[in-house]
């Protein structure tokens, strides 16, 4: 590896690094404001000037020069300092002095760096610049005034999120960053450009005004919206969670969140249950926990052990649903599942319902078939990967399924599982030329009532196609709910004769249906007396006989499973509302009610348990490698019938009682969905 | 022995009784250090640190715009702000409480407010019967704004070159 000397250390660095990098690595801090690791380099700053000899008498930016071999780069010379302080005097010549009033303040790289390497006082005396504020839509708040042009926000959308909806228009003093006349920025990952930008020109407009970030508590967490699992850290400030940002994981979410994931955190203060309920005579009426749960528990061990069942929920962690599963099994019901969407999966090897590939393994895919999904909707930071790959020109992809605007090219191949029955040559062409192939599997495709025809279809494909090979296995099922894989995992799926969600939820099927945290299942024609035991007051409570207020995500200590099968603890960040509990403690507390008291009472004994039945919940932040398993037998054999595959998102952001719940979800749902449903009608 | 017989001898003579008339004597003819409060009272300086009060600008808006720092900087966390857009998107508070028991008068506050609007004011006689009154929120602070913006002015104006 060539070597070069910063401030007279060598240090090694690989080829076509820049001086920056190199400068990095030697452990100097570069201040910068338009550079960024996962953004092209532009260079416009210029606040990452350097001395770099051999070369010309001036300091030049570091961000933008190659590294070579035997260069003196000098990062704390009096000509660098006079650099930045001249380079930093210019910045702030237009930057205006409302650091108390900007929702950056406390946390802004132009702040710090000031502090930093700035002059101690401005020379400037003329009048500054104002720039008209923008309308980017309901996540961005603009203040233009604030901006020094780094165009972060421009790269990002148009090279990560993929819709080029922010520019950069004049030149010099008039130069603006702008949307094309006022248009809302139409990008599910629309909230980044806040976090990108260095000042406080793009700010959170859900959160505006509401915090300083140093009175704010931050909790690692997990996010629930959807199945990646992304790393939050949740921010409160007292009983209320402000914020959501994300933590860098590479393998996850590199460094973006998606827009659901990040604002639905209103959804948190509204709708909640806070105490239990019961109804009486058509009415709930709020009761106590003796009271609430001696009914539940009377009704129980009255019915059938083949008339009681339980439903969990998209948003469960995996100690909730062992305590449920436990408590049912003990009372002899084999009625458990936990795929409210009637999927296929959950039988078989557990590759067989797993992203096999790694989120990041499927950059290295060079041919991805996406049956029945909409990776946008469902997993917007797959899609962000997805992107990356096709960009970089070493992917081709096709689509069985609903045609939509992903941000990339791909070839359409069919709408349904008559395409599946009869692949077009094309298509085989691609997967069987292709090196490591891989077939993203949507909860849509697999879900119909041919689900598991479907499943096995694909299975046949996958075999026939060389998708499960020696070290890469691309038989990737991309689940659309947080909890399934750690549901699947635990077996939480009908027993010998049991009922599978649908079923119970059919007419006079059951006597006592559990709906924990159970929201998205039509519960319509059942006539079964319904408890649920959730977060939000949602589409579960609406009819329920006994309601059992839980905590939501930020309010409980829980394993969550990602769709690569990779197990992460997300952390309590406040406490639960009111009277609620969490939720394995409220099944606990009715074990013993019901005379089947459970084996563990605190949440490390269930965890252990967890763990001793089920060895994949112990290894925590692991993923596994790519394993090779039969991908052939997955399903059973039968009609592919002739429907059309649909993802199984309608509206990503109405897609739970949280998000139903939050304001600014809604907000978002009537800019980016409604139009296209009116559009459809 | 000799010691007894002098004190007896001074005690016999009063020495320290005409002494201590004496002393009485001296103070009397001096001038008065003390006076008839409430009726009289002593000049203050325009630095002194009283009553807090928010103010407003002449034209009658409030100058605080919710940027914590005062309640980042109270030593005894007296302070509890809460904040939101205003309906014409300006940045304003909803709560602006200090806890006037937990106030050390340390002044803090107001050499952090950038804008002048949490000053201690000179009013330093708002006793009150219970702790609860003590317990001041936003509107309390911009009466005492109103009530007090004149001599907070001068005070403020007196104060600058120094400042």
């Amino acid at each position: 590896m060539p070597i070069a000397k910063v401030n007279g250390v060598e240090v090694e660095f690989e080829p076509g690094m820049t001086v920056l990098q190199v400068a990095e690595r030697a452990g100097q801090e570069i201040p910068r404001f338009c550079y960024h690791e996962r953004l092209s380099i532009a260079g416009n700053c210029r606040m990452c000037l350097v001395e770099v000899k051999p070369g010309p008498p001036k300091p030049q930016a570091s961000c933008a020069l190659p590294a070579a071999e035997g260069q003196e780069i000098f990062t704390d010379t009096p000509m660098v300092k006079k650099a930045r302080e001249g380079v930093m005097e210019f910045l702030l010549i237009n930057h205006p002095l409302d650091c108390p009033i900007c929702d950056q303040g406390g946390e802004c790289d132009l702040q710090d760096q000031a502090m930093g390497y700035g002059r101690d006082g401005s020379r400037y005396a003329e009048n500054k610049r104002a720039v008209e504020e923008k309308n980017m839509g309901p996540t961005i708040k603009t203040f233009m005034t604030r901006c020094i042009q780094c165009t972060r926000c421009v790269r990002f959308v148009t090279e990560v999120a993929g819709v080029p909806d922010i520019g950069m228009i004049s030149r010099g003093e008039d130069a603006e960053i702008t949307t094309y006349l006022e248009k809302a920025v139409d990008s599910e990952l629309s909230g980044n450009v806040n976090d990108l930008c260095p000042v406080g020109a793009l700010t959170h407009r859900p959160w505006q005004y509401h915090y300083r970030p140093w009175e704010l508590k931050k909790t690692e967490t997990i996010d629930v919206m959807d199945a990646l699992g992304s790393n939050i850290r949740a921010d409160a400030k007292g009983a209320e969670v402000m914020r959501i940002l994300p933590r860098v994981n590479e393998g996850i979410n590199e460094e973006w969140l998606s827009d659901i994931s990040r604002y639905a955190v209103d959804g948190l203060q509204r709708q909640r249950l806070d105490k239990p309920y019961v109804r009486e005579n058509g009415k709930l009426r709020a009761a106590s926990w003796d009271e609430a749960l001696g009914i539940v528990a009377a009704k129980l061990n009255a019915a059938a052990a083949d008339r009681i069942g339980v439903i969990a929920g998209d948003l469960q962690d995996a100690e909730s649903m062992k305590a449920a599963l436990d408590l049912f099994r003990a009372l002899g019901s084999a009625n458990t599942d936990c795929r409210q969407d009637g999927s296929a999966l959950g039988y078989g090897p557990r590759e067989g319902w797993l992203f096999n590939s790694g989120l990041a393994g499927v950059e290295n895919a060079d041919a991805v078939l996406i049956v029945g999904a909409n990776p946008r909707t469902e997993a917007p930071l797959l899609n962000t990967r997805l992107r990356k790959a096709w960009l970089a020109g070493k992917t081709e992809i096709g689509l069985i399924g609903e045609q939509a605007d992903l941000t990339y090219d791909y070839s359409w191949l069919g709408a349904g599982s008559k395409t599946l029955a009869k692949l077009p040559k094309a298509a085989m062409d691609f997967l069987t030329k292709a090196e490591r192939p891989a077939i993203i599997v949507g909860a849509g495709a697999v879900s119909g009532s041919d689900g598991a025809a479907v499943l096995n279809a694909l299975g046949a494909l996958a075999k026939k196609v060389g998708v499960v090979a020696d070290g890469w296995n691309g038989f990737n099922v991309l689940h659309s709910a947080a909890s399934r894989v750690a549901g699947l995992d635990m077996g939480f799926v009908p027993g010998e004769g049991g009922k599978t969600a649908a079923e119970m939820a059919a007419k006079g099927a059951l006597d006592v249906l559990f709906l924990l945290g159970a929201d998205e299942i039509d519960l319509s024609k059942s006539g079964a007396f319904r408890v649920y035991l959730g977060s939000h007051g949602d589409r579960g409570a609406h009819g329920a006989d006994v309601i059992l207020p839980g905590a939501a995500y930020t309010e409980k200590s829980g394993l969550y499973v990602n769709t690569e099968g990779r197990v992460q603890m997300a952390e309590r960040v406040v406490f639960p509302k009111g009277q609620a509990k969490e939720d394995w403690a409220v099944l606990r507390a009715l074990s013993a009610m019901v005379g089947h008291t459970l084996p563990y009472d605190t949440l490390d004994a269930l965890r252990s348990k967890l763990m001793a039945d089920h060895p994949t919940f112990g290894r925590i932040d692991y993923l596994p490698a790519p394993a090779s398993f039969d991908v052939g037998s997955l399903g059973r054999k039968g009609d592919l019938g002739d429907a059309s595959f649909v993802s199984s998102v309608r509206n990503p952001y109405l897609n739970n009682p949280i998000t139903r719940a939050s304001v600014t979800m809604a907000e978002l749902s009537a800019l980016r969905i409604a139009p296209v449903a009116m559009a459809a009608e | 022995m000799f010691n007894r017989l002098v004190q007896a001898a001074k005690g016999a003579l009063l020495i320290d009784a005409v002494g201590a008339i004496g002393l009485s004597l001296k103070y009397m003819a001096r001038p008065k250090a003390t006076v008839n409060y409430p009726f009289e009272r002593n000049p203050q300086s325009p630095r002194f640190r009283g009553e807090h009060a928010l103010r407003r600008y002449a034209n009658g808006e409030e100058r605080c715009i919710a940027c914590k720092l005062c309640e980042a900087i109270c030593p005894a966390q007296a302070i509890t702000i809460e904040a939101e857009p205003r309906a014409d998107g300006s940045r304003r508070t909803t709560r602006y409480d200090i806890d006037m028991v937990k106030c050390i008068y340390c002044g803090l506050c107001a050499e952090a407010c950038p804008v002048d609007a949490i000053v201690e004011g000179p009013n330093s006689e708002f006793t009150v019967e219970t702790r609860e009154e003590l317990l001041y929120d936003k509107d309390r602070l911009l009466a005492n704004g109103d009530r007090w913006e004149r001599l907070i002015a001068k005070n403020l104006e007196l104060d600058a070159p120094y400042r």
